[in-house]
């Protein structure tokens, strides 16, 4: 009797396998590979839409990890994005004027060029990081509404910030580029980094390939914090402060890492956003870019990491799709987004993940089939 | 040596205080009832206990001063609060809470033993594994978060009102659970309103008037006692 009940238990305490774990990065790195090959076929239009959706959906898997995991209501994400993006353009254009003499593109799969993209979109995401550190701390003391102002406040402290940066080197100009070669730290410590005007000429090396395979790692990374027993920590906070604090989860140590791992993906975002043939601007710190992380975050469901993929695809091309109805579509998108709210008020999946929605659809259809 | 000694303990919020310069002790294996009506400061000595407030006096574990120490280092040395109104995470599965009593351990196979003798104590809470814990009844989440905190393995368990909002039954249900438990060798720090039935399961009991104590002594004892019968039995 006793080793009958064990067996029905002992199954239900194990832990599933880990679903279908490398499905969402192998289908994110295949279509930037097959983006890459249909690149002549697509035009530069839909190559462009979808760059756009996949740092979107960067943003939104790393905005979901505070947001949507640990509850913690951040509405500055776009300052983790912009500063990711300024410190990875500026380590690539001026890593390129030195090293090329040029900030043209260098042709090529992969080359010294792509080598600092990588690098400026590590420092990019460390910076962020630790700037996450620091709004994270007050998070301790504040809740819900106060913390979103605080938030709110960091970007738009990064937005003005960059607009007080000085002109950045012209890469058109030899004379400018001699200079700026002879005595590059003088240059630097000027932070060139074009003020109001916006962050221009960064080479593009961010194709969908790149830009998709980051998609896949920032998910696989954020899939494993979802499991592992920090997501569990982020999770309880969210539902439960005195709970949590209870349970025996430092407070403190969780919501700032949850802060720190949301502005690092952040970075990377920002860092891609920077080389993707597009000008970085202050603007790009605003609220109203963290707004637009916030919707999708939301529609895809907190805590959903393949809903805020999903919904990042959603938000970039409904606009699009609804193109020819010209003014009105911004009228159409508002109401989409407010029924959408009124039949799934926790976002597409909620908390959930595609995967475990799928096969429980199948399980419930089932006895139905066979009545 | 007791296992818990408070000495004048007091808390205050902003400028109100709340608990005046109390004292008492736990011995190891015994029950300590702290009773008292509503506003009479159980909550708040017990959360100052546990680490969440920070009062001012002495609070001693095990022999070590503990005052001030932060909930998650205290439930480590084995000091484990079970917060009132239960405390469960509404929105996941019953498994999912009993995993976040476990968080702080790494020792998988008496995990897995803790676990098995949960569902002996509470055969309800295996039924209900995959099931969401906001959608079990009052008496099964109170279960729930008693469970919770056990696989914590506490020395000293703090129950914050685990009768709150139960049915008469069900109470009695869970003050056997109680005696179980403590038999079983855990201290236990009991705050209850329900003083008839804390009185019956503890060994010494604190009664607390308006933040400081009114009478202290064995349970029995109080139980007989004329003041307590006319201000918190009712007869």
């Amino acid at each position: 009797m006793p080793s009958a009940l064990d067996a029905t238990t002992n199954a239900q305490l194990r832990r599933p396998n880990l679903p279908l774990i490398t499905l969402p990065w192998l289908a994110c790195a295949l279509l930037g590979l097959a983006m890459l090959m249909l690149g002549r076929f697509l035009g530069s239009y839909q190559e462009t839409l979808m760059q756009q959706v996949g740092i979107f959906a960067i943003a939104a898997v790393s905005l979901n990890i505070v947001n949507g995991l640990a509850g913690q209501f951040s509405m500055g994400h776009a300052g983790f994005m912009a500063v990711g993006a300024y410190v990875a353009a500026a380590t690539t254009y001026y890593g390129s004027l030195l090293h090329f003499n040029t900030a043209e593109l260098q042709p090529g799969l992969f080359n010294f060029g792509h080598v600092l993209m990588l690098i400026g979109l590590l420092a990019g995401a460390l910076v962020a990081a630790a700037l996450g550190y620091l709004v994270g701390l007050p998070s301790l003391r504040l809740r819900g509404d106060y913390l979103a102002i605080v938030t709110l406040g960091f970007g738009e402290i990064v937005r003005v910030l960059l607009q007080q940066t000085s002109p950045q080197v012209n890469g058109k100009d030899p004379a400018e580029i001699a200079a700026f070669t002879d005595a590059p730290l003088r240059t630097l410590a000027r932070i060139p980094l074009n003020g109001a005007l916006g962050f221009e000429g960064v080479p593009a090396y961010a194709t969908n390939l790149w830009i998709w395979t980051f998609v896949g790692i920032t998910c696989l990374a954020a899939y494993r914090i979802k499991e592992s027993s920090s997501g569990r920590a982020f999770l309880s906070i969210r539902e439960d402060e005195i709970a949590a604090r209870a349970m025996g989860i430092n407070l403190t140590k969780y919501k700032v890492r949850a802060f720190v791992l949301a502005a690092f993906f952040a970075g990377i975002a920002g860092g891609l956003l920077a080389h993707a043939g597009v000008t970085t601007s202050p603007i790009d710190a605003g609220f109203q870019r963290s707004f637009e992380i916030i919707i999708v975050v939301v529609l895809g469901g907190l805590g959903s990491i393949s809903g805020a993929v999903l919904a990042a695809i959603v938000f970039v091309l409904l606009p699009q799709v609804l193109h020819p109805i010209k003014d009105y579509r911004l009228v159409i998108f508002a109401l989409l987004l407010i029924s959408m709210m009124l039949l799934r008020p926790k976002g597409l999946f909620g908390v959930r993940e595609i995967w475990n929605i799928l096969p429980r659809r199948a399980a419930h259809t089932k006895p139905g089939a066979t009545p | 040596m007791p296992l818990l000694k408070v000495e004048n303990l007091s808390v205050r919020y902003g400028s109100i205080r709340a608990v005046t310069d109390i004292s008492f002790s736990i011995e190891q294996g015994e029950i300590l009832t702290l009773i008292g009506a509503n506003g009479a400061g159980k909550t708040t000595t017990l959360r100052a206990v546990s680490g969440m407030l920070k009062p001012t006096g002495s609070v001693h574990f095990n022999g070590h001063n503990i005052t001030g120490t932060r909930p998650d280092i205290l439930l480590r040395q084995g000091l484990v609060h079970c917060p009132e109104g239960r405390g469960i995470f509404s929105n996941m599965t019953v498994l999912e809470n009993l995993e976040l009593g476990t968080f702080t351990r790494h020792d998988n196979e008496q995990i897995h033993h803790d676990m098995q003798s949960m569902f002996t104590l509470f055969p309800r809470i295996k039924e209900r594994l995959k099931q969401n814990a906001g959608t079990l009844s009052g008496g099964e989440q109170q279960m729930l978060a008693i469970a919770r905190a056990l696989l914590a393995r506490p020395k000293l368990l703090l129950l914050d009102e685990p009768s709150l909002g139960l049915a008469p039954q069900l109470v009695q249900t869970i003050f056997k659970i109680i005696r179980e438990i403590n038999e079983q060798g855990v201290t236990i720090l009991l705050v209850e309103q329900n003083a008839h039935m804390a009185l019956q399961v503890a060994h010494h009991a604190v009664v607390l008037e308006t933040g400081s104590i009114a009478m202290t002594g064995p349970a029995s004892e109080l139980a007989k006692s004329d003041a307590v019968r006319k201000a918190y039995l009712g007869c």
